[in-house]
């Protein structure tokens, strides 16, 4: 079988059962690719887990396209990127004709009204890891509080700001820094 | 336009949504609330439906809404929009700056960017507990409203987690427990 054909066929089979999101799906492309196929090595596979991971878009869109790329070229990431996306959509499409009717089901309603409170400590808890995780400098520390009472606030009041500005400003604000702190290192150095 | 409203709306949430999976819920969030897609209910619904359904939450959630605005056509082109700036970044920096990640202001900026995402995952959870919890969506439209078995539910989907956690030293699986929290919901709220 064709090389193409094979990514296709691995990335849709990946794609049906990728649960659980970004690092779970990377955990079965690492499976397919590396320990299955060979098509690319361990080293090369956790550089392109840091840019996807560093890069804007869904993680498990990134890798797909960059293992599409790495292997045939444009049209291998094409392939890859279409694969991954194509049971999630056929899926989700199907859902989505009868979700309303779904969810107007006395009990199923009443069932939500359970899975909204896992969904809040589901996300509450993806939070406090990332919290746990940071390096508690000043910055850090200072950047995560603004963005978290200032969202809170903005939802609080009705204002509408993107949350992409404070994801911006944020990167802003540490390269500022950076280079103060750069140009202070090497103004010490000339003395 | 609707059509061009979901591309574009989708194109930014591609293009701005770094850290995967929560993080990009703000991002999602800020847009489908202001357009009245969804209400902030209806949003916590899907992300349990969601965590049932495999594929990038992102994939998922332009699927469905773009369905629900504009049909088919509606549902690729949102999905087209979400994944689009993924794929051209990724190819651009495959086949042109694969050391983009090596340059130190490249990494600070991305870097700095962190802790402003774990901030609005944070913030999220909270807005969506204010909801949840007291029906308190903004200053303005609050019907307060306090329910026990809301605390009921959250003492088990936080219990669950920690025993399994001290007894066989795994994470306890996140579908499981939206599986569990919409039984229990069932339960209390629907006899």
């Amino acid at each position: 079988m064709s090389v193409i054909i094979l990514l296709f066929l691995s990335m849709l089979k990946i794609g049906c059962f990728a649960f659980g999101g970004g690092y779970a799906i990377i955990a079965l492309l690492e499976n397919e690719f590396i320990s299955k196929r060979k098509w690319i090595d361990h080293d090369e596979f956790l550089d392109v887990v840091a840019i996807a991971e560093s890069t804007p878009g869904p993680i498990a869109i990134n890798v797909a396209t960059y293992i599409g790329y790495k292997l045939k070229g444009v049209f291998g990431a094409v392939v890859a990127t279409v694969g991954m996306c194509v049971p999630s959509f056929v899926i989700m499409y199907l859902v989505s004709l009868f979700y309303e009717q779904f969810m107007e089901i006395t009990l199923v309603a009443a069932a939500f009204k359970g899975i909204q409170i896992c969904v809040v400590y589901l996300i509450a808890s993806a939070g406090l890891k990332m919290l746990k995780k940071m390096k508690k400098t000043p910055i850090n520390i200072t950047v995560f509080s603004v963005t978290c009472v200032g969202m809170i606030l903005c939802t609080l009041f009705d204002i509408h700001i993107s949350s992409v500005w404070f994801i911006f400003a944020a990167g802003v604000f540490g390269l500022s820094v950076f280079f103060l702190k750069r140009r202070k290192a090497k103004g010490e150095d000339n003395k | 336009m609707i059509y061009l409203q979901l591309f574009l709306t989708f194109l930014k949430v591609g293009a701005f949504a770094f850290g995967g999976g929560y993080a990009m819920l703000s991002l999602i969030g800020d847009s489908v609330l202001k357009y009245g897609w969804m209400t902030e209910e209806e949003l916590l619904n899907f992300v349990g439906v969601e965590t049932v359904i495999p594929g990038p939450i992102a994939v998922n959630m332009a699927t469905y809404i773009g369905y629900e605005q504009g049909g088919f056509l509606g549902a690729l082109l949102a999905t087209i929009g979400v994944v689009l700036p993924s794929f051209i970044i990724i190819l651009v920096v495959a086949a042109c700056i694969k050391n983009l990640l090596k340059y130190p202001a490249v990494k600070t900026f991305i870097a700095s960017m962190r802790p402003a995402l774990g901030g609005l995952i944070v913030s999220v959870a909270v807005t969506m507990a204010l909801t949840v919890f007291f029906g308190i969506d903004t200053i303005s439209s609050i019907n307060l409203s306090f329910d026990w078995r809301t605390l009921v539910v959250l003492a088990v989907v936080i219990a669950i987690p920690i025993i399994w956690k001290r007894i066989k030293k795994k994470e306890f699986s996140s579908i499981l427990l939206v599986v569990i929290s919409g039984v229990v919901g069932m339960f209390l709220f629907g006899i």
